[in-house]
């Protein structure tokens, strides 16, 4: 008894301690990012000193969130022995990587499954979304809460507690191994996602606007397309981002969905990139492979962030 | 354009009755206004006549034409609603164009109705502008813009006014009177809890309480003779005087109202009420003495000009004669003449 309260003293004491030097280590940085925009301009030795945290706050974020792809590309430009030595500058640039994985049929084709199938999930998820949400947003009918609510309940599945069905299902529809299989199951796992986010963001809107459209003569159809798509750019946008970069990641259904080499999509084919013998794992493909799908994804994320801001003060508009 | 009847027009939400059945005929170019405390149901009586909610029971007629089950955009009507509600993302033009597009018109008859109405309302300039680069009261004006655009038969203002500033609500108020004034048989049907937009706007007001017709007539009517204490108090500002108890027993009724500017102070001697003044407001063209004559409120006693009774002094007023309101017990006027004063 002595001993178990002694063990769960020391533990607590030990805790406590955790929290307080966390605290105490993380307040000044959390007080520096949180109070930055009071000094902006300020020129008193404070305020610079604060500033000056502020600034390497954000470079410790960047620096964190940067690293591991910044070390791929590293090591992506690297060949045989060198990739085992660690450096942080870069110290050779050799595509031989990069062409090794590009003059690959299957990895060529894999991308463009990749493609294929994200941008149709996309497509396939928002426009579901878009008019499931309005009708859950907009339509009064009974049993609204419980369907909401079921919808989220969806996405509390585990993706391999549902894949035994799944694989059924697929096989059922005569789809297997086939780019459809991975865009139905991809798609029934965004929209319980996007169909909250756009259900949220619909209930938003002014009703007077679709009130006025209504008056104007709009139907449901007219109202959605005309009326509140334009003013759900910002979600659709962040909502078809997330999914498509779910889509794009996925990797568990598009191992079990497809089998040939050319069905593959781009996880599925790094994952089983090989090797010269059984023994070697081939770091620079891996890598060069990592970096050439990251890409598109990244420019993605820049291409539409500026969108997202812009779209994002239109909807600040009042009525 | 439309000669509007309600029959015995009900709503209910649920086990909710908001409006209990109303009768009321709106003649063809009538200025109506729908006036009322907050809850009694003007809003969704407008919106009953716009078609945007059913009506539960009851029947709506314009022009003879039963309209329970036409949608909005067929019934000719076109309503300006208290937010604007412009299309935040289509340029002005595009806003008051936008029924019409629905609507299958050719683009010279579109520009030409939209220039027209941007003229009248002088926004011409501000076509190619989106609603979040103006002021509230030219997004207002683009919204009456787009309601004129749509040529319709009833007009519909859905408290047009509750979201501009004093000085522009005064402006957009003149201007909405010159609108009707210029579309002389365009029915309009304006909805507000502000009871100076009633008086200044309608040809004639109706009274909501409850989700209750309580009184329908001009303003002058309203004014001069109120069918309740209700009405009384609502018309009219400041607020009609109520006297209780020995005050109004003394005139064999059980409300006795008097309007602030119909009180006289006269010589000691003469008064029928006397008090201390508690409290005076100046405002200028007129100053109000508040008047304690033992009534439970202060009566509140309208003069002309500038204040020149300070706080303190003791008054002795009295009632014009004529224009002393009595009501019974029940809230509605009493018609006996006065018995013995």
């Amino acid at each position: 008894m002595i001993d178990l309260l002694t063990f769960l003293f020391w533990n607590l004491l030990y805790f406590a301690a955790f929290v307080g030097i966390t605290l105490a280590v993380v307040f000044p940085f959390y007080y520096a990012v949180l109070s930055s925009a009071d000094r902006s301009g300020e020129r008193t030795a404070s305020g610079v000193f604060w500033n000056i945290v502020f600034w390497i706050v954000v470079a410790l974020i960047v620096l964190i969130a940067i690293f591991p792809f910044y070390y791929a590309v590293l090591s992506s430009l690297e060949t045989g022995t060198q990739l085992f030595i660690p450096n942080y500058l870069p110290q050779s640039l050799n595509p031989a990587n990069y062409e090794a994985v590009l003059t690959r049929p299957s990895f060529v084709s894999s991308i463009v499954n990749s493609v294929f199938v994200a941008t149709v999930t996309v497509v396939a998820a928002l426009f579901l979304a878009v008019t499931a949400s309005y009708a859950l947003a907009r339509v009064r009918f009974r049993g609204r809460g419980l369907l909401l609510l079921t919808i989220l309940a969806v996405s509390m599945f585990p993706q391999i507690a549902v894949l035994s069905g799944l694989f059924e299902l697929v096989n059922w529809l005569g789809i297997y191994n086939t780019p459809w299989a991975l865009i139905l199951s991809y798609t029934i796992f965004t929209l319980p996602f996007t169909v909250w986010v756009l259900t949220t963001f619909m209930r938003d809107l002014p009703v007077e606007i679709e009130e006025a459209a209504i008056v104007d003569g709009a139907s449901p159809w007219v109202v959605i397309s005309k009326v509140f798509l334009p003013l759900l750019w910002p979600a659709l946008v962040t909502t078809g981002l997330l999914a498509f970069i779910g889509a794009w990641n996925e990797f568990l259904f598009a191992l079990t969905f497809t089998i040939t080499e050319t069905r593959r999509t781009v996880p599925v084919a790094i994952a089983l990139l090989s090797g010269a013998s059984q023994q070697e794992i081939p770091w620079g493909p891996i890598m060069a492979a990592s970096v050439i799908v990251t890409v598109p994804l990244i420019a993605l994320v820049l291409i539409f962030q500026r969108k997202i801001v812009a779209g994002l003060t239109a909807g600040g508009v009042k009525g | 354009m439309a000669n509007i009847q309600l029959r015995n027009v009900t709503k209910t939400y649920g086990a909710v009755n908001v409006i209990k059945g109303i009768d009321l005929e709106i003649k063809r170019g009538e200025f109506m206004v729908f006036v009322g405390p907050s809850g009694c149901g003007k809003s969704t009586l407008l919106r009953l006549i716009s078609g945007l909610e059913s009506i539960t029971t009851g029947d709506l007629y314009f022009d003879g034409e039963r309209v329970n089950n036409v949608i909005p955009s067929k019934r000719g009507i076109a309503m300006v609603f208290q937010s604007y509600a412009l299309y935040p993302h289509m340029t002005v033009y595009d806003n008051m164009a936008f029924g019409m597009k629905l609507g299958g018109s050719s683009k010279a008859d579109m520009e030409a109705r939209v220039r027209r109405a941007a003229g009248m309302l002088q926004i011409d300039h501000l076509l190619d502008r989106l609603p979040r680069q103006l002021s509230g009261g030219q997004r207002q004006r683009v919204a009456i813009g787009r309601a004129i655009v749509r040529d319709p038969r009833v007009f519909l203002f859905d408290e047009p006014l509750s979201n501009l500033d004093a000085a522009l609500r005064v402006q957009t108020r003149l201007e909405i009177a010159k609108l009707h004034h210029d579309m002389r048989d365009v029915t309009m049907i304006y909805v507000t809890h502000d009871q100076v937009e009633a008086m200044t706007l309608a040809d004639r007001i109706c009274v909501l309480r409850d989700g209750k017709v309580e009184q329908v007539g001009t303003p002058t009517e309203l004014y001069d003779r109120p069918n309740s204490v209700f009405v009384a108090g609502f018309i009219g500002s400041p607020k009609m005087n109520f006297l209780e108890g020995n005050f109004a027993e003394a005139h064999g009724c059980a409300t006795l109202g008097i309007r602030s500017e119909h009180i006289d102070i006269v010589p000691e001697g003469q008064e029928m009420w006397q008090g201390r003044v508690v409290h005076t407001e100046d405002l200028g063209s007129d100053n109000y003495l508040f008047v304690d004559v033992g009534s439970g409120e202060p009566l509140i006693v309208r003069q002309p000009g500038k204040a020149t009774i300070p706080e303190g002094t003791v008054v002795s007023l009295l009632p014009r004669p004529g224009m002393l309101h009595r009501f019974d017990a029940a809230g509605r006027p009493v018609q006996m003449p006065i018995a013995a004063q």
